[in-house]
Parts: C-alpha cells; sequence; structure tokens
C-alpha cells in the first residue's frame, strides 16, 4: 500500500468514525447539532479523500456534478417547511438511491457490459442496481402521495399481492440468472425495467396513513444499496455508512409499525388505509355527547394546574402548532404547568409533531413521549386533545374485539377533564367510535382547530 | 469466495451491529432528524460517483458519474442542511423571536 492509498483509507476510516459518533450524538438534543457537523465533517473527508483515487483523471465531470448538485441541494434543505419533511425526505432518498443505481449501471457498462465481472461482485452489483431502482421510483410515489401529487388513498386492482409478488419473485429470478452468468446485458436491463416498475407497485396500495414506514422503509433500502455498491467496488465506507442506514430505517420502520398496531407486513400489503372498518359502530347508541363553549373551556385551562396537551395530526394540518404555544404560555402565566403527550405516530413521521412543535418553540423538555407521559394523566386537571382521535381512544386497551384493540394509546381517558377539539363528530382514520368522546368526563369543543385555539387564547386574555 | 469479500462482510455485519445499538438509543424525540441524518449519511453514494465521474475509461462513465455526483450531492447537502435546521430548532429555553434564525 502506497502513502496515497494509506490517506485515502485513512480518509474513509476517519469519516466512518464520524458518522457513528454523529448518530450517536442524537441520543440527546443538548449534544445533536455538534455531533451532525461532526457528520459532516467525515462526509467531507470521505470525498477529499476521493478525489484523491488514482483512478480519478479528470475533473471537469466531478465539479459539474458537485455544482449542480449543491445549487439543487441547499434550497431544497433551506427552504421546504416543516410540515413538508416527510416528502422531502422521501424525495431525498430517490437522489440517493438514484446515485446508488447509476454507479452500479456504469461499474456493468465498463466491465465488458458483465462479461469481465465475477460471481461475487455480479451479486454485489445487482442486488444494488435492483434495490437503487426500486427505491428511485418508490420514493418518487411516496414524494408524490405525500405532496398530494397523487391520491393518498391506497390503489389496489385485482390479485395486486398475487401479482406484485410474482412481479418481485420474476425480478430475483433474473438476478439469479445474472449471477450465475454475469454477461447478459439484456438481463440486466430488463432487471432494472422491472425493480423500477416493483417500486412504484410496492408503494401504490400504500396509504397516506402508512407513508411513514415507507419512508422508513426507502431509507432502509437506499442504506442497502449504498452498502452493495461498497462491495462492488471495494469500499469499506460505503458498506459501514450503508450498513449504518440498512439498520436504521429497518429499526424505525418496526417501531412505527408497533406503534400503529400493525404488523410489518400488514403495512406493506395490507392496503388498510383509508378503507372504512365496518365494526364498533354499536357502542354508542344512548350515549351523549357534552359540548362546551369556548369560554367556558377556557376558565377550566386558566385555572388548571396540571394541563396536558395531546396534539394530534389534525393540529399539523391545521398548522396550529404556533397557537398552541400561545394558548400554553398563557396558561402557565396564570400558574399552570403545561405538557405535551406525544403518540409515536403523531404527525406524518416518526417524530414529526416534536419537530412541529419545537419549530413554534416549545421547549424539548415538555415534549414527553408516550411511555413518560401515560402514568401522568391521573394527576393531570385537563387534557387538551387537539386533533387526534384512534391515538387517544381507550377502546385500544379495554375492547378485544376493535380493530384497533392492542395499539398503545395515550390515556387521556385517566385524566381527571379532557377538553377534546374536533371539527364534528366524525371518526377517525380508522372509522372506530371513541368512548373518550361520550365520557362525562370529557367536554367536545367543535370547530376548527385553529380557529378553537384562537378563541381560547382569546378568551383566556380576556379573564 | 475471496479473503475480501469476507472481510467485508465482517464489516458489514458489525457496522450494522452498532447501527442498531446507536439508532435504538435515539429518543422518539429525535427520530425525524434521525432519519434526515441517515438519509444525509446514504448520500454516501457520492463516493462510488465519483470515481466514476472522473475515470478516464469510457465517456459513459463520465455522463453517468456526472449525474450520479449530482444526485448525491443533492442528497448530501440537502439532508445535511434540513437535519441541522431542525435540530437548531430543539431548544432547551424558548427562544427570542430575534434570535430565531429559521422564521
Amino acid at each position: 500500500m502506497n502513502a496515497r492509498d494509506l490517506v485515502i483509507q485513512a480518509a474513509y476510516l476517519a469519516a466512518s468514525v464520524f458518522f457513528i459518533l454523529g448518530l450517536k450524538s442524537l441520543s440527546h438534543p443538548d449534544r445533536a447539532r455538534q455531533g451532525m457537523n461532526q457528520a459532516a465533517i467525515g462526509m467531507l473527508l470521505a470525498i477529499l479523500g476521493t478525489l484523491l483515487v488514482q483512478d480519478i483523471v479528470t475533473y471537469q465531470w466531478i465539479a459539474i456534478g458537485l455544482v449542480v448538485g449543491t445549487v439543487i441541494g441547499i434550497p431544497l434543505g433551506t427552504k421546504v417547511p416543516m410540515t413538508a419533511m416527510p416528502q422531502q425526505i422521501a424525495i431525498s432518498h430517490g437522489f440517493g438511491a438514484a446515485a446508488a443505481t447509476l454507479v452500479g449501471v456504469n461499474e456493468f457498462v465498463v466491465r465488458g457490459f458483465g462479461a469481465g465481472l465475477d460471481h461475487g461482485t455480479m451479486t454485489a452489483l445487482g442486488v444494488e442496481t435492483l434495490l437503487g431502482a426500486l427505491t428511485v421510483t418508490g420514493s418518487l410515489m411516496a414524494f408524490g402521495k405525500l405532496q398530494e401529487i397523487l391520491p393518498g388513498r391506497p390503489i389496489t386492482w385485482p390479485a395486486q399481492n398475487v401479482s406484485s409478488l410474482a412481479l418481485l419473485a420474476a425480478t430475483f429470478g433474473i438476478l439469479g440468472w445474472l449471477i450465475v452468468a454475469p454477461g447478459n446485458p439484456m438481463a440486466y436491463w430488463a432487471m432494472i425495467g422491472l425493480s423500477l416498475l416493483l417500486g412504484v407497485l410496492l408503494v401504490l396500495p400504500i396509504g397516506g396513513a402508512d407513508m411513514p414506514v415507507v419512508v422508513s422503509l426507502l431509507n432502509s433500502y437506499a442504506g442497502l444499496a449504498a452498502a452493495a455498491t461498497g462491495f462492488a467496488i471495494g469500499n469499506n465506507v460505503l458498506i459501514i455508512a450503508g450498513a449504518l442506514n440498512g439498520a436504521s430505517g429497518f429499526l424505525l420502520s418496526i417501531l412505527m409499525s408497533k406503534a400503529m398496531n400493525r404488523s410489518f407486513a400488514n403495512v406493506i400489503f395490507g392496503a388498510f388505509g383509508g378503507e372504512p372498518v365496518a365494526a364498533a359502530a354499536t357502542s354508542t347508541a344512548g350515549l351523549t355527547v357534552r359540548s362546551v363553549s369556548a369560554e367556558d373551556a377556557a376558565v377550566q385551562l386558566a385555572f388548571a394546574s396540571r394541563v396536558i396537551v395531546v396534539p394530534g395530526y389534525g393540529l399539523a394540518v391545521a398548522q396550529a402548532q404556533h397557537v398552541v404555544q400561545e394558548l400554553a404560555e398563557l396558561i402557565e402565566k396564570k400558574g399552570g404547568e403545561v405538557k405535551y403527550a406525544i403518540h409515536p405516530v403523531a404527525g406524518r413521521m416518526p417524530g414529526h409533531m416534536n419537530v412541529l412543535l419545537a419549530e413554534a418553540n416549545v421547549p424539548y423538555e415538555k415534549l414527553l413521549d408516550m411511555d413518560e407521559i401515560n402514568p401522568q394523566f391521573e394527576q393531570c386537571d385537563v387534557a387538551l386533545v387537539v386533533g387526534a382521535n384512534d391515538v387517544v381512544n381507550p377502546a385500544a386497551r379495554t375492547d378485544p374485539s376493535s380493530p384497533i384493540y392492542g395499539m398503545p394509546i395515550l390515556n387521556v381517558d385517566k385524566a381527571r377533564s379532557a377538553i377534546v377539539l374536533k371539527r364534528s363528530m366524525n371518526t377517525g382514520f380508522a372509522g372506530i367510535e371513541n368512548a373518550l368522546f361520550y365520557s362525562p368526563r370529557t367536554a367536545m369543543l367543535f370547530g376548527d382547530a385553529k380557529a378553537s385555539l384562537s378563541r381560547l387564547v382569546a378568551e383566556i386574555k380576556a379573564l | 469466495m475471496t479473503a475480501m469479500t469476507i472481510i467485508q462482510i465482517y464489516v458489514f455485519v458489525l457496522a450494522a451491529f452498532v447501527g442498531y445499538m446507536v439508532i435504538s438509543r435515539v429518543p422518539p424525540l429525535l427520530h425525524t432528524p434521525l432519519m434526515s441524518a441517515t438519509n444525509a449519511i446514504s448520500g454516501i453514494s457520492l463516493v462510488g460517483s465519483l470515481v466514476a465521474a472522473g475515470s478516464a475509461d469510457h465517456h459513459v462513465s463520465n455522463i453517468l458519474g456526472c449525474v450520479a455526483v449530482a444526485c448525491a450531492m443533492v442528497n448530501v447537502v440537502g439532508g445535511f442542511v434540513i437535519t441541522d435546521r431542525m435540530l437548531r430548532m430543539f431548544q432547551r429555553k424558548p427562544k427570542t423571536p430575534a434570535a430565531d434564525g429559521t422564521q
């Protein structure tokens, strides 16, 4: 190994260490920013190290690529609103996966259209291209659904799972064939075509509300594609960064599925999102709902000593996070204590609600996750539910016949009283009646979430 | 299977373990920044793209490589910028509006 290679390998090793340190720093918000700067330095080292590689003889194409990428990347990073984070991450996966795919295609072409590849390298290249291509179209579909360019509801067709599985089998069949006999460009192009189609067909039947799981899963695939690139071109920093990503995406997909009370397989093959479940419309007959005026609700909040705000998807949709924070500040001025209960699937991706509230200047210590906040509901005077429904439905704990039975929920029903901000008595995403709304401890404040919150703010100010 | 491949498999498996350990300690509070951080890191495909774009073998390599560099760079730059933008918002104390650069 000559001095140049030594420097390159040292840069790659340092980059790998910085990536791990960066991810480790995310275990605490105080250190996270600094840690991510280290990860960025790691990326810079990896780039600089690569520029020393002997095979690189011309720099003009590199310069063009770097400039174009930066010019597109900076506005993408600085301008995107926090509410659009899921689709931003989806499209960004698409770009990364496209790069991995193109590197794979190039390697295949340069090695005499596969003729110069041994079985091992072809395996790595094939996996890289397959996962990369699938992630490109899958990410574009996820982006389209989240951005509402495409309909968010699940799109299904007859024999959908059978046809998707057949396509999956065919794609892997071609991959197997290529590994046995690498010098077959037609098979390679066919595999890319099928992988692109597979990405579309796998995401189409998944509903908008399940998209977080898909985005995490695509994160994992993009990582695995990068790792496969590392195997194909013999580069350890690619293998390490890819493995870190693969593990992260996989872990998050599983956490998300659990929080939605669904098996991983059910999310991928279930086409559940948006289809009403024809159950449990029975239990509410004869029960009454207590509606409350903004004035009364304001008095109740102003004189409460412990308030827990339960923000749901509806809050993000109404862009009401700033008004909530204003309301919380007013309650605190009156001597009350305000905390936020964050369900793992609140918002549109894992942890999304935390970002939205942090953006509205809510200090992060007030954002408590489910396990931390649940024991505190019993001591809470008022739980203020804003645009959340299924994640506060006690049926998940009490009614084994309910479709959401077993789903982890926030125990709002244990609070001394609850005020629920809701547009109407329509059922939630899962189409299930919510006994919390009929509880004698619960008062409903009907109307648009943001308008209701503004009214509460005005009323408390007037007290 | 060559000795090189075996070492690569070791590296992959051990890195995946490290990833699993490190990431399972990230609190749900920071799951969105985590996703955008790993997304930025997955732009590491840039390394492979640079070699392709700078090689002298083929014009095809230069062009495919150039497009790949651009794509990976979007991923890297966008990913790190947005992660930092999010992490900057996670504050212990409420900020004064003047000090808040994100608005």
